[in-house]
């Protein structure tokens, strides 16, 4: 009955490919995602063009959002609460300069965590690294934050700010924040295929994340506000990773900034552990989205 | 390279759906802790479902092989399972080559990209690099035919072009073995012509196919071999004419005249969970009547329904789409329909009808292919002596003639064809 010859070759060629159930550990397969880094540009410029495309002032929404949030801030924090400016430079420019760094969190975790839901068409009808998607949405992220740098550049000529070595720093930053988000995201999209409730949990996560790292205020006024009377509440505050990364990112930038080297080794690595076992969690429950989404 | 060289291993192959029952199918995390909270120490209830079962196959370098199985025999799990969609349960599958495939036309296309754009995210998300998209980029505009809309979103396509695009970027695929499902059932004549020969040249060039299709007489013009599946089984493996004709003979593709939904797995908000079909009156003025319960699991919006009718190839012939008194909404749960369908006058020979729901055409919500079968015995025109046959087609249109010179030609009825007084069309 069946056509294929019985009669076994005498060394049967390896195969390209096996397919067979896996358990248990899933190896990342870095060289896979590498093959497909066409792909993962494709999809962070489809990402940028319909963005970009469909919207009447275009580009400038991307500079807009983070303007008007650091308006915003600026007069709760700086002219209510009277957080005081820093080396002259007006608080504005500070809080522009933390949202920015925000921004790259917030905007990275919450597209990473819709991914696969966005796009459960192609998760049920092709393959491809499932992994793709989420990274994806990091290198969308780095454009808007392109963009978005140009604003705080010109602010740093308007108020003649310099820009010194600490900026070498900055694309390490950049890089441990979005490691962070990713880890996150990683995580929050594999869970969000099982429970779609993951994203309403988000916006809150997000939110309260914000409020609790200094991207709407400098870390020096926390210090100095808090640290005589409740040096407890200081360090359990420190134990947000973005508290000393965004501090940091905007040290990089304007030069100012409560610096703490511990602290700040505590957050890279936190953020690396992060993205870990995002990894691995994401690998580990990759194995259903085609059938569950 | 010789014919003999293996492209496709297939070892034991299954694959198993757990199908929940009771509250535990919960889609948010609140649902699963209410009801953890609630019934601490129920286990949840798994139906386990074998989608594939215990499969083994070989398929060597250059062969066309279709998969040919009625709903649910598992093609759509198998094809998935080979292009790593999905993980098998157990087994093992080795691919001596790389896997294209093409399970939905134009999967990842956007609408508001335009034509150039989509064919690059497309081929990319299908497995091309850029530079092969770049090298092959002129053959697939040539092949679509669209070169004055490539920077035109594709959202202003005609369905035409934007299904000869999506089928065009996938036929340039340089993978060594492909696999394609069903995607003939798009698409004009002309069009699914074309395919059919790209798909032939594809073939010819050496490289592995593996082709599901509902479509005989596709099956049959492409493939070198067949299998036949059944309920996650293999039935049949061989050559293409013996697989079909195994498949017409051995009763799967004869579908009974009741048919019942055995698992609730693939269905959506509102599932056909049941139809009873039956032939009544007498030709020419047959009516086939379905009786269709419908469940209505979650909110859906009003939904109507549509029957296809095909030949005994899997081919469509016509389409009703019932007058409804109302729309199918999700208020009662369950809904019993009856549908007169009246039937065209039709030569003799086997049916099948399937079953769509949805709300609009291009929202599904419940599609079962050819379900339930019926048989017409006699033919349309009564006192015919000589067979018919469908090359002729299915339909006999009562027709007359008039003499309106009788000096030409003795007056003579056609004795095959008696005058007929009502089109029953």
């Amino acid at each position: 009955m069946l056509t294929s010859p019985t009669a076994t070759v005498a060394a049967p060629p390896k195969p390209l490919l096996t397919i067979e159930p896996r358990s248990g550990w899933v190896p990342l397969n870095l060289a896979e995602i590498w093959q497909f880094r066409d792909l993962l540009m494709g999809l962070a410029g489809r990402d940028v063009r319909l963005r970009y495309r469909q919207t009447a002032l275009g580009v400038s929404w991307v500079v807009l959002q983070p303007l008007i949030a650091a308006g915003l801030f600026t007069f709760i924090f700086g002219m209510l609460a009277g957080m005081p400016g820093k080396k002259g430079l007006p608080v504005f420019v500070l809080i522009y300069c933390g949202m920015l760094g925000y921004n790259v969190f917030a905007n990275t975790l919450s597209k990473a965590g819709i991914c696969l839901v966005g796009n459960a068409q192609l998760v049920s009808k092709v393959y491809f690294p499932r992994m793709v998607l989420p990274l994806s949405t990091a290198l969308s992220t780095l454009l808007d934050f392109a963009v978005a740098s140009v604003i705080l550049i010109a602010l740093m000529i308007v108020y003649h700010v310099h820009i010194g070595w600490g900026l070498l720093l900055m694309p390490a930053l950049l890089a441990v924040i979005l490691i962070l988000a990713l880890g996150v995201g990683l995580w929050a999209s594999a869970l969000t295929v099982s429970y779609r409730d993951v994203q309403y949990v988000l916006p809150v996560l997000l939110q309260f994340a914000m409020y609790a790292s200094p991207a709407a205020y400098t870390l020096s006024w926390v210090n100095d506000t808090l640290r005589p009377k409740h040096p407890h509440l200081v360090a359990a505050y420190m134990l947000n990773p973005l508290a000393s990364l965004l501090e940091a990112f905007r040290w990089s930038w304007l030069g100012t900034g409560d610096l703490h080297w511990g602290w700040l080794a505590y957050s890279f690595a936190f953020s690396v552990v992060a993205f870990v076992l995002g990894c691995v969690a994401f690998r580990r429950m990759e194995r259903r989205f085609a059938d569950v989404i | 390279m010789s014919s003999s060289q293996r492209a496709i291993t297939v070892q034991n192959l299954s694959k198993a759906y757990r199908i929940t029952h009771n509250a535990a199918k919960a889609t948010t995390m609140a649902e699963a802790l209410v009801h953890r909270l609630r019934k601490p120490f129920q286990r949840p209830t798994y139906e386990t479902f074998l989608a594939l079962d215990d499969l083994s196959l070989e398929i060597n370098k250059g062969s066309v092989v279709g998969v040919i199985g009625r709903n649910g025999a598992g093609k759509s799990t198998f094809l998935k399972i080979l292009s790593r969609i999905t993980e098998p349960t157990s087994g093992r599958i080795d691919l001596y080559g790389r896997v294209g495939s093409l399970l939905e036309v134009g999967t990842g296309f956007h609408p508001e990209l335009t034509g150039r754009e989509n064919v690059y995210l497309n081929g990319q998300i299908l497995g091309m690099r850029k530079r092969e998209i770049d090298a092959s980029f002129d053959a697939i505009v040539d092949f679509a035919d669209v070169e004055k809309f490539l920077d035109t979103p594709v959202k202003r396509y005609s369905s035409g072009m934007y299904v000869r695009l999506a089928f065009a970027v996938a036929a340039h695929l340089s993978s060594e073995i492909l696999v394609v499902d069903e995607v003939l059932a798009v698409g004009d004549a002309e069009f699914q012509k074309k395919c059919l020969g790209k798909m032939g040249d594809v073939a010819r060039s050496g490289r592995t196919v593996l082709f599901v299709s509902h479509n005989m007489s596709a099956i049959g013009t492409l493939c070198t071999e067949a299998i036949v599946l059944h309920k996650g089984r293999m039935a049949f493996h061989g050559a293409t004419a013996a697989a079909v004709s195994h498949y017409n003979e051995a009763g799967y593709s004869q579908q009974g005249s009741v048919w019942e939904r055995e698992t609730d797995r693939k269905a959506g908000a509102l599932a056909v969970s049941a139809v009873a079909a039956t032939l009544q009156g007498s030709q020419p003025n047959l009516i086939l009547n379905l009786n269709v319960r419908l469940e209505s699991r979650e909110a859906h919006k009003p939904a109507f329904m549509a029957i296809d009718l095909l030949d005994s190839g899997g081919v469509t012939i016509m389409q009703a789409i019932p007058t409804l008194d109302r729309f199918i909404n999700d208020a009662p749960r369950h809904h019993e329909l009856e549908v007169d369908v009246e039937l065209p006058p039709l030569i003799p020979g086997r049916y099948m009808a399937s079953i769509w729901v949805g709300s609009h055409n291009s929202e599904v919500l419940d599609w079962v292919r050819e379900i339930v079968g019926f048989e017409i015995e006699n033919s349309p025109t009564p006192g015919r002596t000589y067979p018919h046959h469908p090359n002729h087609g299915y339909v006999v249109p009562p027709s007359r003639v008039r003499v309106l010179d009788a000096s030409a030609a003795a007056p003579t009825t056609n004795p095959t064809r008696p005058v007929l007084q009502r089109a029953v069309i």
